[in-house]
């Protein structure tokens, strides 16, 4: 006897538990096997870069905000660097140390919420990302310190930052970088040696290293390929050629490898600042820039190392207060786009983790 | 490890009110006192075999039974062919047998709401559920209410008396199935010979309810969920009935109470001398049941919630009431088949049969809970690889050992702690050769897959430099 079977469409999303957010998979699956999928995006379009040519330029920090809302810091920071290198501000020394401890806050907390939804994805009922987000809210606790905001920070400026950090903030953020290098471990203990979760995402999700380039991923998705490429350190951007840190690269390119090159990032971010601390300068935290910044006619692309990825700005001013064109090249949109390749002929708990090991945030991918 | 790390922030002590520690204490000497009296009247014998022993509340029901009969026995002869002659103590002990297991399972099931949410809340360095009455303990009761409230929906195509049947159908097997558990030595609302074998039936029977929502729900995840259930119910039917197969070759019974008793009088529970059988057990249960590790039937990050995605209000409400009725029946018959029932060393003529019970059954809960906080799920095809290439052939290597321990135990006239002292061992030492070994045999590699950390380097590049450090893959 032969068992005709006939392939369905499966809807994920927009609204499912491993979608992180309104994101949508149309699965074509045969069974338990996917046999093609679309994914649909845009659910979340907010229109940031259209809205952006209306306003002036220290208007437009806060999109960067909202643009991948799970790293804020990172986004003010690639936007203050693009509008600096096209208006030629200067950034003080201090700013810049600052800049930096809170851009590696920024990674730690988003690659503790990227590992845990993760594990989370691999069926763990809550308990690893409930860890991840003790060190989350702790560094959401400095944030709001600093600059009172928790999640959309809107910190950074254009020529520094906008605030100092107050006294109490320095006790807290040693106690933090001296107490992380024990949570990593604990995690390791809990999460690297587990069985189940290496039968689950080893082999899961591969991506080899001329398919990463070719597909221009870039952060934990290309190191994890093997690729040990990072623009903190091929294109140093504020003081991160005075910091001795390593990149981790993974061997396999798989879900799990991923997961390890975000595990051994926190430790390096954990590293970088505590140099930065222990190197912090005295001295003023911000140039003083016209609100209305006018700069010259011409164009710049900053980008930086966000937690997903190359984060990058690009700015074209007119000589107006607004800039004429705004664009954000969204690493997660980036590197979502090898979740079909990884997917199909892939089972559906597959694609699902390998979707998870992406990391993906959709207010970055529909801006 | 710095201790205080673990704990998060500590919160100031509480302070109790002085009325409430009066309360405490009064309580504390009742307790004292009452268990006093109990002593002296357990010492005295006076307690054994009354109708008024609480340590097993069956002497009592049986006593009412023989006084009911009397008065059958005064009816008119008529009646005796039409009803038969002990209609009145049948329904009497039926009722009461039935007031009992739906009330323990019922406040049991509320508690145990509570109890798992706040210990996962533990576990996730949170608190759990501490809003709802004094330490959150109305959480549950909220939750019902809530759930009453809301409407229940019916998916457009969805077949609609099969849609409505599956949570009443659901919760029969559930209840049918905590019969023949015994919670004292007479103290078994249906103590069959048959036992274990109506246990395995009556169990199987909530994959055609599962199945039957899956279907009707008109959803291809809930049909996902229910195909899923039904694969992994038929593969961990079978590690699970040979599991208990193995307790009755020892144990020479089918009958639940005959099981607990032969624990009793061999002073030995059967967790200790069937090692392979309780973790197949135990494991093929957390298949059965849907719960981490294996709940893939449910799997929330995958199919949203599985064979009940469509049903709302209080139809899921049935649902996740079976579901946590079927985890507790589970670690009753774990604490029964191999924890040694209601039996404690002889403690059990101190303390009522069915507190032991309660104890041991709470323990066997909270590894299940454990167990759900903290690991993963399986794939589908891992666990069924799992059951057939591994748990099969262990159980069935197990079955043979323990056929051949239980005839030698039949002839050979050795003085218990001989016999079963040395099947102890035998057995710890199968179970460490074969849960490794067979393991190995059929491919697994510890260390396969390479490194488990990620490489470091300082050196920077495109592919070139991938080439190089040699991790391009």
């Amino acid at each position: 006897m032969t068992t005709a079977t006939e392939p369905y469409v499966l809807n994920i999303g927009p609204q499912h538990p491993s979608t992180h957010g309104v994101f949508r998979l149309r699965v074509v699956m045969d069974g338990e096997r996917i046999q093609d999928m679309d994914m649909v995006v845009g659910y979340l379009h907010r229109s940031m870069e259209k809205l952006a040519e209306e306003r002036t330029y220290t208007q437009n920090i806060p999109f960067t905000d909202r643009a991948d809302y799970l790293a804020a810091m990172s986004g003010n920071l690639g936007y203050c660097l693009a509008v600096e290198m096209l208006s030629g501000v200067e950034v003080p020394e201090r700013a810049s140390y600052l800049r930096v401890i809170f851009a590696e806050l920024q990674r730690i907390a988003s690659h503790s919420m990227a590992n845990g939804t993760f594990v989370n994805d691999a069926g763990a009922w809550q308990t690893p990302l409930m860890y991840m987000f003790r060190e989350r809210e702790r560094i959401l606790d400095l944030f709001e310190m600093t600059g009172g905001a928790r999640l959309t920070t809107n910190y950074m400026r254009i020529g520094g930052v906008a605030f100092d950090p107050p006294p109490e903030f320095f006790p807290a953020i040693e106690s933090l970088v001296s107490d992380l290098p024990d949570r990593i471990d604990e995690y390791a203990e809990l999460l690297i040696d587990n069985e189940i979760l290496l039968a689950r995402s080893r082999g899961v999700g591969t991506i080899t290293a001329e398919d990463a380039i070719n597909g221009s991923l870039s952060g934990p998705m290309l190191r994890g390929s093997g690729v040990p490429w990072d623009l903190r350190k091929a294109e140093p951007y504020c003081v991160y050629d005075r910091m001795d840190f390593d990149i981790p690269v993974g061997r396999n390119g798989d879900a799990y490898d991923r997961f390890l090159v975000r595990l051994e990032e926190v430790r390096q971010s954990t590293k970088i600042i505590q140099q930065a601390l222990d190197a912090l300068p005295a001295g003023p935290h911000k140039t003083d820039t016209p609100l209305a910044l006018r700069p010259e006619p011409g164009e710049a692309y900053g980008r930086v190392e966000g937690p997903r990825g190359e984060l990058g700005f690009y700015v074209v001013s007119d000589g107006g207060s607004a800039p004429f064109r705004f664009h954000i090249r969204a690493p997660s949109l980036i590197n979502l786009s090898l979740l079909r390749e990884m997917a199909i002929g892939a089972s559906l708990p597959d694609a699902i983790v390998a979707l998870g090991s992406v990391d993906i945030v959709v207010g970055e991918i529909d801006r | 490890m710095n201790s205080t790390l673990r704990q998060g922030r500590r919160r100031p002590a509480a302070k109790v009110p002085l009325g409430l520690m009066i309360v405490g204490a009064v309580f504390a000497l009742g307790f004292l006192a009452v268990n006093a009296a109990i002593g002296y009247v357990v010492i005295d014998g006076r307690l054994d075999g009354q109708w008024y022993d609480i340590r097993d509340l069956g002497i009592a029901v049986e006593e009412l039974k023989v006084q009911l009969d009397a008065i059958n026995d005064d009816q008119p002869s008529f009646l005796d062919d039409i009803v038969g002659q002990h209609w009145m103590s049948y329904a009497v002990g039926a009722l009461l047998g039935a007031i009992g297991i739906l009330s323990f399972i019922g406040g049991a099931l509320l508690a145990l709401i509570w109890i798992e949410r706040r210990l996962i809340g533990r576990m996730q360095i949170r608190r759990g559920p501490n809003r709802v009455g004094p330490y959150g303990l109305l959480q549950p009761v909220a939750d019902a209410v809530k759930l009453i409230q809301k409407e229940v929906l019916m998916p457009d195509g969805a077949d609609r008396i099969l849609f409505l049947l599956p949570p009443a159908i659901i919760f029969v097997p559930m209840m049918a199935a905590w019969g023949p558990v015994p919670w004292a030595p007479q103290m078994a609302y249906l103590d069959i010979n048959v036992g274990v074998l109506y246990l395995i039936a009556v169990s199987s029977l909530t994959t055609l309810a599962v199945f039957l929502a899956g279907w009707a729900s008109n959803n291809h995840y809930a049909l996902l969920g229910s195909m899923r259930t039904v694969a992994m119910m038929i593969s961990y039917e079978i590690p699970l009935s040979i599991a208990l197969l193995s307790v009755v070759l020892i144990t020479g019974s089918m009958q639940l109470s005959e099981i607990v008793q032969w624990q009793a009088d061999h002073n030995l529970w059967l967790a200790a001398l069937l090692p392979i059988a309780m973790l197949t057990y135990f494991f093929s249960s957390t298949a059965e049941l849907n719960r981490t590790p294996n709940d893939i039937a449910e799997a929330e990050s995958e199919i949203v919630a599985g064979f009940h995605t469509e049903y709302s209000g209080m139809k899921f409400g049935l649902f996740y009431a079976v579901e946590l009725g079927n985890a507790l029946l589970v670690a009753t018959l774990v604490a029964t088949f191999f924890l040694g029932g209601w039996s404690l060393f002889g403690l059990e003529e101190w303390i009522p049969g069915y507190l032991i019970l309660f104890a041991k059954l709470s323990a066997a809960y909270f590894v299940l809970v454990w167990l759900r906080g903290t690991l993963p799920r399986f794939r589908l095809d891992q666990l069924m690889r799992f059951a057939w290439q591994y748990l099969i052939p262990l159980s069935l290597f197990n079955l043979i050992i323990v056929a051949v321990e239980a005839s030698l135990l039949a002839r050979w006239d050795a003085p218990g702690l001989v016999s079963l002292g040395l099947f102890t061992i035998v057995n710890w030492g199968a179970a460490y050769i074969l849960f490794r070994d067979w393991a190995r045999r059929i491919g697994y590699q510890p260390d396969a897959g390479g490194p488990r950390r990620a490489e470091l380097t300082q050196q920077v590049g495109g592919i070139e430099a991938a080439h190089r450090m040699g991790t391009a893959t």
